[in-house]
């Protein structure tokens, strides 16, 4: 078990460098200066005053060195925790922008993810040969599962929003409210996550639902089930086995399905106009913020990595196969 | 006498129509009786097997009747079986490598399907490692996966699971298909071992392999298309066949000790005829070399001699 622990590990650290790599490469080799532009927008004419400008502020970002020293020095303040100043909100640090964002991502994504995947998969197998159900309520999850993230979103936002005025369809918060720990504030935090909650729950939902149905027809066809069935066991102990074996896809799905997940709040943000990381890199990316640009996917790509980590862990826990498989039968 | 079935038909429910894969059985099984039941593919052998435990949703009970110690069968309601299942009537499925839940270790899986069909696991836990080393397994098995197990040892181990509640009939179904050939002696000697020791009363063995049958049954019954050509006791049907497919049947196998290779082994010629529309008459007049007019009218089940039943004109005469 440790082994394959340690084996795994060994895995997502070279993933990891990997992918900080060329998650520093993206935008320096983009096109655009990132100074350039800020600086026009400052309109300094006097063009010795804009060169000095210029230098000043390449030598604070750093883009004066060579590029192996950018990368270098960019590892060095990764684990200092210093992923350089933000361009976009000069001179806060990218750290403190990207951990602003971050509560409103995580409690925008950790609730939909999980909840759609329990619900989803309890749906699922429990509709799994149901005729009623299986002819009623599967169709409504075809659709679900092939509607885009964003475009439910924008319908849910003009629906409930803005027609029926139901629910705020903009924003994290009231702009009339400051962060605060009062109820006031708290309530109105809640009434404006419901929307982009329900908007990336559903769309997953649907999903789940599906798959789990398909995976519980499967099992229940599976030779144990028939067997069990011979000997006369009754329909709550083969659909208990069925479920169980059925959820090691599902996780295996989840796994593979967080990084699109993760895509997915990024439109859905931006349609609600939601303070979290998907409005941030929105931003970052239109003001050539690529100090922010980079911190933000390197949060993505820890949090997916992570996620993975723990899924496969998870994995070997509950599948025996994998587990005599990994451990070399010592299970 | 332990089974009755009387003419029992159950047919597959296609979209082009009824397959008749059995289409009139009758035949009676004796208390300790070991019967093999052999025949081609298609012949509806394993039909007959499962017809005796559960059917699946696509087999349609058509007629006929089976009774058990006395008591009837009523294989067309699936509830009222449910209470016979694994008492009184057990199977060693034909899958037998893969019956086994994947993510239960075998002990908790026997625990949890014992205790869903009414018996203590404790009480019936000495028998249940008597058994597992009466078949050379160690009771460790109990705290493996089935992956951990190799094939014959899921097939041992499965046999012990089937046969726990000493049903009244067993029906294990091309059990050794799967098997190389010295596991296949060994699991065939087994399972006479459980009858011996009276864990199954009695016992029907669906193959294809007859020179298998021919070792360990008492009796063996030929069914061909559907219906039953001959059944009668092994060395009967091995020396003395009555009816001509059998005769054909048993002069295709090998003989042990034969070293002659002038002499190639003969098939038969022709297919079994397809049972979506049955023919009419008796159904191997298409490939019998003996065939003659009267074959045109369903032969009946004849007891020719006592414990000697066959099913053609010829034969009655």
């Amino acid at each position: 078990m440790w082994r394959y622990i340690g084996r795994k590990s060994v895995i997502y650290m070279l993933t990891f460098v990997i992918a900080v790599t060329i998650n520093w490469m993206i935008p320096r080799f983009m096109p655009g200066d990132p100074v350039r532009s800020m600086l026009s927008r400052a309109s300094v004419s006097d063009p010795a005053a804009l060169e000095r400008m210029n230098n000043y502020y390449n030598e604070i970002f750093g883009l004066d060195t060579p590029l192996y020293e950018q990368y270098l020095s960019f590892w060095a303040g990764l684990f200092r925790g210093d992923l350089g100043v933000s361009i976009m909100l000069y001179p806060k640090p990218v750290t403190d922008v990207i951990m602003g964002a971050i509560p409103y991502t995580l409690a925008l994504l950790l609730p939909a993810i999980l909840l759609s995947w329990i619900v989803g998969n309890r749906f699922g197998a429990f509709a799994a040969r149901s005729k009623i159900l299986d002819n009623s309520i599967l169709p409504v999850g075809y659709i679900l599962t092939a509607t885009p993230y964003m475009w439910l979103a924008l319908l849910l936002a003009w629906s409930v929003g803005i027609v029926a005025g139901l629910l705020p369809a903009s924003g994290g918060y009231s702009f009339s409210l400051r962060p605060d720990f009062s109820w006031v504030f708290i309530s109105d935090l809640i009434l404006h996550w419901i929307l982009p909650f329900l908007s990336m729950f559903l769309v997953a939902l649907g999903g789940w639902a599906i798959g789990m149905r398909n995976m519980i027809i499967y099992e229940l066809e599976a030779d144990y089930s028939n067997y069990l069935q011979a000997l006369g066991a009754p329909r709550r102990l083969i659909r208990r086995y069925a479920f169980r074996n059925a959820m090691l896809p599902q996780i295996t799905g989840l796994a593979v399905q967080l990084g699109t997940i993760i895509a997915g709040s990024l439109l859905t943000e931006i349609v609600f106009n939601y303070p979290g990381l998907g409005s941030l890199i929105l931003d970052s990316i239109n003001n050539n913020d690529f100090f922010l640009l980079q911190g933000i996917f390197l949060f993505v790509v820890v949090g997916v990595l992570i996620a993975n980590f723990i899924i496969d862990i998870v994995y070997v826990l509950i599948d025996p196969r994998t587990r005599v498989q990994m451990t070399g039968g010592a299970a | 006498m332990t089974l009755r079935v009387k003419d029992l038909k159950v047919y597959y429910q296609t979209l082009r129509g009824d397959v008749h894969a059995l289409d009139g059985v009758t035949f009676d099984l004796e208390d300790g009786e070991i019967m093999g039941l052999a025949g081609e593919s298609g012949c509806g052998k394993s039909t007959l097997g499962k017809s005796l435990i559960r059917l699946d949703s696509r087999m349609r009970h058509v007629g006929g009747s089976i009774e058990l110690d006395g008591k009837d069968v009523p294989i067309a309601d699936d509830d009222a079986m449910v209470p016979l299942r694994y008492h009184e009537i057990s199977l060693i499925p034909q899958y037998a490598m893969s019956a086994l839940n994947p993510t239960r270790k075998i002990g908790r899986l026997v625990t949890e399907l014992l205790r869903a069909r009414g018996v203590r696991p404790g009480d019936i836990e000495d028998e249940l490692k008597r058994r597992l080393e009466l078949v050379g397994l160690s009771t460790d098995v109990l705290n493996r996966f089935p992956i951990e197990l190799s094939g014959g040892m899921k097939q041992r181990v499965v046999m012990v699971i089937s046969t726990l509640l000493n049903p009244s009939l067993l029906i294990a179904d091309e059990v050794t298909s799967a098997l190389d050939v010295s596991t296949q002696r060994s699991v065939a000697e087994s399972l006479v071992e459980f009858r011996d020791r009276e864990y199954v009363r009695s016992m029907v063995f669906v193959t294809h392999d007859i020179s298998l049958v021919y070792q360990m049954a008492d009796t063996i019954m030929v069914m061909y298309a559907g219906r039953i050509a001959e059944k009668a006791p092994v060395k009967t049907i091995i020396d003395a066949p009555r009816h001509p497919y059998t005769q054909m049947l048993i002069s295709a196998l090998p003989e042990v000790g034969s070293t002659s290779t002038e002499e190639r082994l003969e098939g038969i010629p022709g297919k079994p005829p397809g049972l979506l529309n049955p023919p009419t008459g008796c159904r191997f007049k298409d490939r019998c070399p003996m065939a003659f007019d009267k074959c045109a009218e369903q032969p009946p089940l004849l007891e020719i001699e006592p414990g000697h039943w066959a099913a053609c004109w010829k034969t009655g005469e």
